[in-house]
């Protein structure tokens, strides 16, 4: 019998089994985009039959932070920007864990840019979520690294100076296996783009586009929007690195023009993801390691069997 | 002290195989029977500078460097000697010889490549010192030696051949070695150059005063450094994950385990940076795997913020923590213990950790697998402080020592079977972080098990893990979880012997400290108690929680006590008195911060300064009067 019953079950599940029986109180504000994070990562893991207890969802800080909260499963609430490392561990020591990571475009773009970079580089089997409101919310408001060029705000009285972070390219250019953006008033399309990253084997980055009406209300709510799949004026095989990354160009400058297009823009079936290429190289145990000290059979070698070379 | 033992340094510029070359001296003199202990000196540099290692040898266990040293193979430094154009080296290529004379002993030996170095390149005053100094010199043209049967690079073997003529060592243990070390292309040649450089010894004269000690061990020994025994500790506490990014010293740790690791069942991680390393490690241990990560003074600074995080969410945490000589980056290559009060304080509010400090290779291994031990049995971080002179140092030690049984136990970790029968929220909700718990410890589930689901979170929370701000939950969470610090000092009260007695129990003065510094003052106890000096010595191990019980009885029954540490600002004293409250006019400090550990004959001085007053004159220790004096 395994020490983890609730990984591996593939049954009906109903999405209230992801809503906490005694909700905490949701302390996002009304009409605010997370909401949409929420309900479509409810949806998705129904849809795929995940049991709550078989998947551990780590969060940054912030508003987005928050969404560990309000979702029914193993939760790790950690710190401004870390999510992804601390994400990248609990997979490497239980790889059979459905993990998913979610925080802002702060949290994950700004002070957890360096981890962002390097956990899309390794490919680890895991789906990342970005809330991204363009803004810090929590802090009240002020300029996020995918602010547009020109956002005022109370650290930036003269508008920002910088150009916006073009996450989609920069996951892409890091080596990220599939790459898509979703919006929260699109909730049919980011649960199934969801459900799609989940499944996917290798890292998943979903940048949610989610509006702030509190603190960016310049901001476009990213409507109308356009489906990249439906659009005329962009054909693309998403499974072309080059293509995809020229379309992703393209739509992040446009964003900021208000042309919103979200959809599937890069998948890549062929990379293996990192657990895989560690066992491929004997460097991962094909036992995960948190199943070894459940099991009474497991054999554990101990230091004195190396003591040969030292004598 | 100095008696019957042999100090052979070894020195040349980094890169030439001076660390290869001593390790496998220090094996030839174990196999033959003796007690050996290493030093190692290095630039920060990888080629070229200056770079020794001392290898000390008795008939007896030797548990520190000594003063000074009584043979010299001095190389060269190859880097030197092939410089490129316009490049500056300085007076490099004399310094392996020059730099070294200052701590030979009288009547000491050494052997020089006089294919490196012409006599003329000597300093105006070498023969008059060696004149002086009883020095027995032997010019000897290494590089030509190691030419005529191999390669240039081959001299440090020719110079191990000549050592071991004049010392008469016999040569099979080198043999065996490179045997066992080198692919056949390599040990021929080499096996000649040993050969022909030993057959000229018999040319030489043999006026000189050193004998080899004499000694046979009873039991199987090996030799390992301190970062060995780390290593080792941590694999046989069942630690199957590590996080790192390479740093100095702590590399050697990281790479022993990257090594052995997936040999072992488990995965080893470099990453972009320490917050990462040691954010990878409270996830891997979150999901149930027994993780470790560390780093050095720099990289630990960057895991202020993961410790805490670990701590808040009780998620149990092992790192390691190599000091080096700082501020910032201080001196990379360089020993000091400037790094205590970081380690124990770092991360905001109030914040709690479990500090070891292991003062040799043994307890090296047994405190890492407390730190295992504590860090899963209590969910806290638990932290091995040690530093760059431990990290490095080889020591022969009973194989017996490490015969021990694996220990996979995760600690206070439920089955899914205890989780059904355990304390759940109305809502179903495992309560992870129970208040009303015996010692404080909330047994923990692991994701996928099933009904144990909760939220760990760096915000203050709830049982079940919501964040809360309840003023009740608040102050039940923070003193459910100081309790634990109260019942790890009575778990360690009883069950740990940590803290080293040393000398006669009734003497009226001592000497305190803590770390690696241990060997060297217990060394200085000797003497001065042969000199009829009325000492003793505690060596403190088990900085946190602060071993209140055995310091003060220890400082209770002496009159006066000196703290000798590595660092400028009274560290450990100061712990000390913040930790008891008292003292102050007993503890003088001993203090010593130029890069190199403390020689025993420091410590010495630095005790009759304490108890007679006199003027205390190095230039390479500072002492610093008790209050009030």
């Amino acid at each position: 019998m395994s020490a983890f019953n609730a990984i591996g079950q593939n049954r009906e599940v109903d999405q209230n089994e992801f809503t906490p029986e005694i909700e905490p109180q949701a302390t996002w504000c009304p009409g605010c985009g997370d909401f949409g994070v929420l309900k479509a990562l409810k949806g998705a893991a129904a849809e795929l039959g995940l049991d709550p207890e078989e998947i551990l969802l780590v969060t940054g800080i912030g508003c987005s932070g928050k969404l560990s909260s309000y979702f029914e499963s193993y939760g790790f609430h950690s710190i401004h920007g870390r999510s992804l490392p601390l994400a990248r561990g609990a997979k490497l020591a239980n790889p059979k864990l459905t993990v998913i990571a979610a925080g802002g475009d702060g949290d994950g773009y700004g002070i957890g840019g360096n981890h962002f970079m390097h956990t899309a580089r390794e490919n680890h089997d895991m789906t990342y979520i970005v809330f991204n409101n363009e803004i810090f919310g929590l802090t009240k408001g002020q300029t996020s690294p995918t602010s547009p060029k020109g956002h005022k705000s109370k650290t930036q009285l003269e508008g920002s100076a910088k150009d916006p972070l073009r996450p989609l390219s920069m996951s892409l250019s890091a080596g990220a296996s599939y790459v898509a953006r979703t919006a929260a008033v699109n909730p049919n399309q980011a649960k199934e783009i969801i459900v799609e990253a989940i499944q996917h084997d290798g890292f998943s980055h979903v940048d949610f586009l989610t509006q702030c009406p509190t603190w960016n209300k310049d901001a476009k709510q990213y409507v109308p929007y356009v489906d990249i799949q439906q659009s005329e004026e962009y054909d693309f095989d998403i499974t072309d690195r080059r293509e995809a990354g020229e379309a992703m160009y393209e739509t992040e400058s446009a964003l900021y023009e208000g042309k919103v297009l979200t959809g599937r823009y890069y998948k890549d079936e062929n990379r293996k993801d990192y657990q895989t290429e560690k066992l491929d190289r004997g460097s991962m145990p094909e036992q995960p390691i948190a199943e070894q000290y459940f099991d009474e059979d497991h054999e554990w070698k101990r230091s004195h069997d190396l003591l040969d070379a030292h004598k | 002290m100095s008696g019957n033992e042999l100090i052979w340094r070894i020195a040349g510029g980094s890169g030439d195989g001076i660390d290869s070359t001593s390790q496998n001296f220090t094996k030839a003199l174990l196999r033959a029977g003796l007690h050996v202990f290493t030093h190692r000196h290095y630039p920060s540099r990888i080629r070229g500078g200056h770079t020794y290692v001392e290898v000390r040898a008795r008939d007896q266990p030797v548990k520190s460097r000594g003063d000074g040293y009584n043979v010299l193979l001095s190389l060269g430094d190859s880097f030197a000697r092939n410089p490129q154009e316009e490049a500056y080296y300085g007076d490099e290529e004399t310094k392996p010889l020059t730099e070294n004379l200052d701590e030979l002993r009288e009547g000491g030996i050494i052997i020089y490549d006089s294919g490196l170095l012409d006599e003329d390149d000597l300093s105006a005053d070498f023969e008059e010192r060696a004149e002086a100094n009883d020095w027995h010199v032997y010019p000897v043209d290494l590089r030509a030696i190691a030419k005529e049967h191999g390669r240039e690079v081959m001299r440090n073997t020719a110079g191990v051949g000549i050592t071991a003529g004049i010392l008469g060592l016999d040569l099979s243990y080198f043999e065996d070695l490179m045997r066992e070390s080198m692919p056949d292309e390599i040990f021929e040649p080499n096996l000649a150059v040993l050969e022909d450089a030993h057959e000229q010894v018999a040319e030489m004269d043999h006026d000189h005063d050193i004998e080899l000690p004499e000694n046979e061990h009873e039991n199987e020994q090996v030799l390992l450094s301190g970062s060995n025994a780390i290593a080792y500790g941590a694999l046989d506490e069942g630690c199957r994950f590590i996080a790192g990014y390479p740093m100095t010293p702590w590399t050697e740790v990281f790479t022993l385990m990257n090594k052995h690791l997936p040999k072992f069942g488990g995965v080893a991680e470099q990453v972009e940076d320490e917050i990462a390393a040691a954010a990878l490690a409270i996830g891997a241990s979150h999901a149930g795997a027994k993780a470790m990560s560390g780093s050095s003074g720099g990289g630990f600074a960057l895991m202020s913020e993961p410790l805490g995080l670990a701590e808040m969410t009780e998620t149990p945490l092992v790192l390691i923590e190599a000091a080096r000589a700082g501020l910032s980056t201080g001196m990379p290559t360089k020993p000091e213990q400037g790094d205590l009060e970081h380690v124990l304080y770092t991360s905001q509010g109030d914040s709690n950790r479990v500090v070891f400090a292991p003062a040799n290779v043994e307890e090296a291994y047994t405190q890492t697998r407390k730190a295992f031990e504590i860090a899963y049995g209590y969910h806290i971080p638990a932290i091995v402080l040690y530093d760059q002179k431990l990290s490095g140092e080889l020591r022969n030690v009973d194989a017996e020592f490490f015969d021990e049984e694996p220990n996979p136990d995760l600690g206070a970790t439920l089955t899914e079977d205890e989780i059904a029968e355990a304390a759940h929220h109305a809502s179903g909700k495992f309560q992870r972080f129970k208040h009303n718990v015996e010692d404080g410890v909330s047994p923990r589930s692991i994701p996928g098990q099933k009904g144990g689901r909760f939220l760990a979170s760096g915000n203050e929370h709830t049982p079940e893990g919501h964040i809360s701000e309840d003023p009740k939950n608040r102050v039940a969470q923070m003193n459910r979880r100081l309790q634990k610090m109260e019942a790890i000092r009575d778990d360690l009260d009883a069950n740990s012997s940590h803290q080293t007695y040393y000398g006669d129990e009734d003497a009226t003065y001592g000497i305190m400290t803590y770390g690696s510094q241990q060997g060297t003052v217990e060394e200085a106890v000797d003497r001065l108690r042969a000199n009829g000096h009325d000492v003793k010595m505690l060596g403190v191990s088990d900085l946190m929680p602060y071993p209140e019980t055995d310091v003060r009885s220890f400082l209770e029954s002496v009159d006066e006590c000196l703290v000798v540490e590595m660092n400028t600002t009274e560290q450990f004293r100061g712990l000390t008195q913040k930790e008891l409250g008292e003292f102050g006019p007993k503890l003088s400090s001993l203090l010593k911060y130029n890069g190199n550990p403390f020689e025993p004959a420091e410590v010495v001085e630095g005790f009759e300064a304490t108890i007679d007053d006199t003027e205390f004159e190095r230039e390479t220790a500072r002492f610093q009067p008790a209050a009030g004096d």
